[in-house]
C-alpha cells in the first residue's frame, strides 16, 4: 500500500457550510471526535452567499403562521413531489434550529417589539424568512463558524488541544468514500491542496455535504467548489442519486457585464416591493400565474400592490410565484423579443421605495450594481435573467437520519441529499434545510459510529485511489499514440456550454440525447487531461480532478431530464408542456455502473392521511393521481 | 463590446522565492482583475496558484495586493486602470507566501481563537430574546466582516512587524471584541469575562494609533476605526480611571459562592 498518513476520527464531515457545520457541531456535542474538511479556508463556504434568508415559521411578522403552513407551502412550490417527512421535519424544526442560533451569537434584524423579523418570499404564505439585511448567509456561516471556534476553546480549557475534538481540515478535498469488505463506510482519501499531500481518515461514518452542482453550466451563481463532489462521492460508494433532473435556475441573476453573468440577484428585491418589467415596461407576471395558484395571486397591479401594506385582505402579486414559474416567465419574454439590451428583463424598485430605503434593505444589491454594472439601483432598473442556482436532486436519503440508501456509514444533508425540495425549493427553504438535516445528519452519524465499531480499510482501494489522484501528471507525459494531453480548462468549458446549451431551462429529447452523446465524449477525452508543474496548490490538478465529478452529475442530470417526460418544477419540457399526474408518484433513481450511469424508477411513499389534509381536496386532484386521492 | 491587451506583471514563486512574472493578455468590457488571472491560468500559467470562492464580494477569498494596495481581485474592475498601465498583481505581504498569490493566512485564525465567544444570558431560553433593532446595529455593522483580512495585512502594526504578531490581534479580531462588547446580551462579565481589559492587556489594542488605514482598504465600508477600535478604547480608558468603575469591578468581581 502507498505511504499515505493516516488519522482515526469517529466522524467526518465533508463540506463546511451551513449543513456541513451543523452537523459537526452536533456529532461534536453527541461526544463523536470529528473532523471536518472543506475545499476552501473555513469560513468561505458557498452558504455565504445566500442572501434573502432563513424560512422559519415563528410566527413573529404574522400570528397565523404554524408549520403546518410552512409544509404547505413547501409541498406545493416541489410541485407535490417532496418527501413528505422530510418536508414535515423541516417545518416543524426549522423555528428551533434558528432560535439557537441567537443563543451562538446571530444578531437577526428585529421586529419593533424586539423579536426576529421576518420578511416575505416566493411561494410563502406569510412573511416567514429570518433575514439580515440581504446577507443572511454570511450571518448564517459566521455564526456556526464561532460556535464550532467556541467547541473548540471549551476543548483546550479540557485537554489543551483546540482540535483534540473538533477539526477543520481546510484547503482540501476528498475524492474516494472508502468502504471495508462488508460495504460499510470505513473513512475517506483526501489531498491537501496547498502541498498536494495525499492523506487518508479513518471513520466508521461519513456525512456528505458538499452542495451543489452548478459549475456544470455556463450561467451559474454558484461558485468554484460546486462541482458535485458529494454527488459523485456517493455514486462512486454505490449510494444512488434521486431526482437530478431538477435543476433550480433562479429567474435573477445580473445579466451584465458579461464577466458577472450569472450572479445572484436576491429574491428579497421582489419580497420588499421589486416589480419585474419587459421593454414594454409591462408587469408580464400577471400573464404567467398557472391554474394550480391562480386563486392564490393577485390578478391585479392594485391589488398586488396593496397585498404590502394589507396582506390579510389582498392577494400576493405575481412576482412572489415560485421561482421555476418566474423563471420561465422571464425566458418567454426574453424570447418573444421584449426582453431588456443585455437579454434579460427589468427589475426595479428604483420606482418602488425611496432610495434610503432601498440602500438600508438591499445593502449588498446596491453594493453589487454599483461596483460591478456601474448601475445605480435606487435611480434605475437592474437586467437580470435566470441563473443556475441549487439543485433539488442529490443523494436519496432517509428523511429522519440522512441515511444513504445502501451503503451503511455514509450520511447525506444539505444542497447535496436530494428529496426535501420535490420538484422545486422555494427561497429561504434551503438555509432551514441545511440547518435542520444538517442536525439529524451530526446526531445520527455520531450515534451510528458509537456501535460500528473500525471496519477495516481496503489497502488496494488506497492505492487505487491515490493512482487516480495522479493520473493527471501521467496523461500529460504519456507517448503522443494515446493521444494528445487535454487541458482540462478546455474541457470544463465545452461540459458547461452542453449542460447550459442542451439541458439548460427549457429541454427537448433531441438536445439532451446529443448531450448524453457529447459527455460521453467529454468523458474519454477527460481521462487524458493532463496537468503541468506539481502537485503544490496546483489549480489545473484540481479541477482535472474534479472533472470527474462534473461529467459524472451531468450525466445523472441529462439521463433523469430526458426519462421524465412531462413538466414540473425545476424540468421544463418543451415537448411535454404540461405536469402529469401519473409521474408525480415516480422516483428516478441514478446509479453509476462501470461505464456510466444507469435509471431506476421507483415510486413515492404515500403521504400521511393527515397531512394530505391539511389541503383543499380541489388542490389535491390538481396534483395527484385518483388512486393516491383515495387510497 | 471592446477588447486590448494589457500588460501585467504577476509574482509567482513560494516560500523559497520567486519574483514578477510579465504577461500580455485579453481584457473584455466589465472585466474584474480575477477574470484576467483565470484567462492566465486558462491559456498562458495553468498552474497559477489564486485563491478564490464566490467571485461576488462575498467570501473574501480572492484577497492579493494591486499595484501595492490590498484589495478584492473579485471587486477590482478593469475599467479603473488606464489601458496602458502595467497592472502588478502580488500575494498579502502581511502573510507567508505559500504559491503565487496565495498566502498562509493561519495567523488568523489563530488570533480568531484567542477570543472568547458570545457568552448566552442564563434564564432566558432559546425564543425568548428580545433586542432592539437600534441596539443590535452596532455588532450588525461588524458581522458584515467578509474576513478577507485586507485590514490585518494593512495594518502598520504587523505588515512590517512580524515581532508585534503575538501581542496583536489586528483590526479584524480587536473588532471582533468590540462587536461582543456591544452586543445587548453577551452575559459575558457575569462569567467572569472582562472584553474590555482583554483588549487591551491580551488582544494589543494598545497599538493601535488609528491611522484609518484599515477602514480605507474595508471592501465592505467598515467603519473599523471610528465605530469598533476608538469607542473600545474610550471604553477602556473610562474603565481604567472611573473611580465608580473601578469599585464596581471590585465588587462584582468577588467569587460567586
Amino acid at each position: 500500500m502507498a505511504q499515505v498518513e493516516r488519522q482515526q476520527w469517529d466522524v467526518v464531515v465533508v463540506g463546511a457550510g451551513g449543513a456541513g457545520l451543523r452537523a459537526a457541531i452536533e456529532a461534536r456535542e453527541r461526544g463523536a471526535r470529528t473532523a471536518v474538511i472543506c475545499k476552501s479556508l473555513f469560513g468561505k463556504a458557498h452558504t455565504v452567499m445566500a442572501e434573502g434568508g432563513i424560512a422559519a415559521s415563528m410566527a413573529n411578522a404574522n400570528p397565523h403562521d404554524s408549520w403546518q403552513i410552512h409544509f404547505r407551502d413547501t409541498m406545493r412550490g416541489g410541485k407535490f413531489l417532496n418527501q413528505w417527512r422530510m418536508a414535515e421535519l423541516h417545518a416543524r424544526e426549522a423555528p428551533d434550529r434558528v432560535w439557537e442560533l441567537e443563543t451562538w451569537g446571530a444578531l437577526f434584524d428585529r421586529t419593533a417589539d424586539g423579536r426576529i423579523s421576518q420578511r416575505n418570499f416566493g411561494g410563502h404564505e406569510y412573511p416567514r424568512l429570518a433575514h439580515v439585511g440581504d446577507r443572511t448567509g454570511l450571518e448564517l456561516i459566521r455564526t456556526l463558524q464561532q460556535k464550532t471556534v467556541s467547541l473548540q476553546q471549551e476543548d483546550f480549557r479540557a485537554t489543551g488541544e483546540y482540535e483534540s475534538r473538533l477539526k477543520i481540515f481546510q484547503e482540501c478535498t476528498v475524492t474516494r468514500v472508502l468502504k471495508d469488505e462488508a460495504g460499510r463506510v470505513s473513512g475517506v482519501f483526501c489531498y491537501e491542496r496547498e502541498t498536494g499531500r495525499f492523506f487518508v481518515l479513518d471513520a466508521p461514518a461519513v456525512v456528505l455535504a458538499t452542495g451543489g452542482i452548478g459549475k456544470s453550466f455556463k450561467v451559474t451563481s454558484n461558485s468554484w467548489e460546486y462541482t458535485g463532489d458529494g454527488h459523485a462521492l456517493a455514486l462512486l460508494a454505490g449510494a444512488p442519486l434521486v431526482n437530478m433532473e431538477f435543476v433550480q435556475f433562479h429567474p435573477t441573476g445580473m445579466v451584465w457585464p458579461p464577466s458577472v453573468k450569472g450572479i445572484l440577484v436576491t429574491e428579497s428585491v421582489r419580497g420588499d416591493g421589486g416589480v419585474l418589467r419587459n421593454s414594454d415596461g409591462k408587469r408580464f407576471m400577471f400573464d404567467y400565474v398557472p391554474d394550480v395558484f391562480k386563486e392564490k395571486y393577485a390578478q391585479t397591479e392594485e391589488e398586488g400592490d396593496r397585498w404590502y401594506e394589507d396582506p390579510d385582505n389582498n392577494r400576493r402579486p405575481p412576482e412572489l410565484l415560485p421561482r421555476d414559474e418566474v423563471a420561465r416567465a422571464i425566458n418567454s419574454e426574453v424570447k418573444a423579443g421584449r426582453g431588456s439590451p443585455h437579454g434579460g428583463v427589468f427589475l426595479d424598485v428604483s420606482t418602488r421605495m425611496p432610495a434610503e430605503v432601498i440602500k438600508r434593505r438591499l445593502p449588498s444589491m446596491y453594493h453589487q450594481f454599483k461596483e460591478l454594472a456601474d448601475v445605480d439601483i435606487t435611480a434605475e432598473a437592474m437586467e437580470v435573467g435566470p441563473t443556475c442556482h441549487y439543485v433539488m436532486g442529490g443523494v436519496a436519503v432517509d428523511s429522519d437520519t440522512a441515511a444513504t440508501v445502501g451503503v451503511p456509514g455514509l450520511f447525506a444533508a444539505g444542497e447535496v441529499a436530494g428529496g426535501m425540495h420535490g420538484s422545486n425549493r422555494l427561497g429561504g427553504n434551503s438555509l432551514s434545510d441545511l440547518l435542520v438535516f444538517g442536525r439529524r445528519a451530526g446526531l445520527h452519524a455520531a450515534e451510528y459510529a458509537t456501535g460500528a465499531g473500525r471496519p477495516a480499510m481496503s489497502p488496494a482501494a488506497v492505492d487505487a485511489a491515490v493512482a487516480e489522484a495522479l493520473a493527471p501528471f501521467a496523461a500529460a507525459e504519456a507517448p503522443a499514440s494515446e493521444g494528445p494531453a487535454e487541458n482540462p480548462y478546455t474541457l470544463h468549458q465545452e461540459l458547461q456550454r452542453t449542460m447550459h446549451d442542451l439541458v439548460g431551462i427549457i429541454r427537448r429529447a433531441g438536445e439532451m440525447s446529443e448531450a448524453l452523446e457529447r459527455i460521453a465524449e467529454l468523458r474519454e477525452r477527460a481521462r487524458r487531461a493532463g496537468v503541468e508543474g506539481h502537485r503544490q496548490f496546483n489549480p489545473g490538478w484540481h479541477l482535472a480532478l474534479d472533472l470527474r465529478n462534473m461529467l459524472l452529475v451531468s450525466e445523472c442530470v441529462a439521463l433523469a431530464a430526458l426519462e421524465r417526460t412531462e413538466s414540473r418544477g425545476g424540468h421544463t419540457r418543451e415537448d411535454h408542456p404540461s405536469m402529469d399526474r401519473a409521474w408525480r408518484s415516480v422516483n428516478l433513481l441514478c446509479r453509476a455502473v462501470d461505464d456510466g450511469v444507469v435509471l431506476e424508477r421507483t415510486r413515492t411513499d404515500p403521504i400521511r392521511p393527515d397531512l394530505l389534509a391539511l389541503f383543499e381536496k380541489e388542490e389535491l386532484v390538481k396534483y395527484l393521481a385518483e388512486e393516491e386521492l383515495y387510497e | 463590446m471592446s477588447s486590448y491587451q494589457a500588460a501585467f506583471k504577476v509574482w509567482r514563486g513560494d516560500a523559497g522565492g520567486g519574483g514578477l512574472r510579465d504577461f500580455q493578455v485579453e481584457v473584455n468590457d466589465g472585466e474584474v482583475v480575477l477574470d484576467i488571472i483565470h484567462r492566465l491560468q486558462a491559456t498562458q500559467a495553468p498552474d497559477l496558484a489564486v485563491r478564490w470562492n464566490c467571485k461576488a464580494g462575498k467570501c473574501g477569498s480572492c484577497s492579493a495586493e494591486i499595484n501595492g494596495r490590498p484589495r478584492l481581485l473579485c471587486m477590482t474592475r478593469m475599467s479603473v486602470f488606464d489601458r496602458a498601465e502595467t497592472i502588478t498583481v502580488t500575494p498579502l505581504r502581511a502573510f507567508p507566501v505559500v504559491r503565487d498569490l496565495v498566502t498562509d493566512v493561519s495567523f488568523n485564525y489563530a488570533k480568531a481563537r484567542e477570543v472568547p465567544a458570545f457568552v448566552p444570558p442564563k434564564g432566558l431560553a432559546p425564543g425568548e430574546y428580545r433586542m432592539g433593532q437600534r441596539d443590535v446595529e452596532r455588532s450588525q455593522e461588524f458581522r458584515k466582516c467578509i474576513e478577507c483580512f485586507l485590514c490585518q495585512d494593512t495594518c502598520h502594526v504587523v505588515r512590517d512587524h512580524e515581532e508585534n504578531k503575538t501581542a496583536f490581534a489586528g483590526p479584524r479580531f480587536l473588532m471582533r471584541v468590540a462587536e461582543l462588547d456591544m452586543h445587548p446580551l453577551d452575559a459575558a462579565q457575569e462569567a467572569g469575562i472582562d472584553r474590555k481589559r482583554t483588549a487591551q492587556e491580551e488582544h494589543g489594542l494598545g497599538y493601535c494609533n488609528i491611522t484609518k488605514c484599515c477602514t480605507e482598504v474595508c471592501p465592505e465600508g467598515i467603519k473599523i476605526t471610528d465605530n469598533a477600535l476608538i469607542p473600545l478604547k474610550e471604553r477602556v480608558v473610562d474603565r481604567q480611571y472611573d473611580p465608580l468603575v473601578w469599585l464596581g469591578n471590585k465588587i462584582r468581581r468577588r467569587p460567586e459562592a
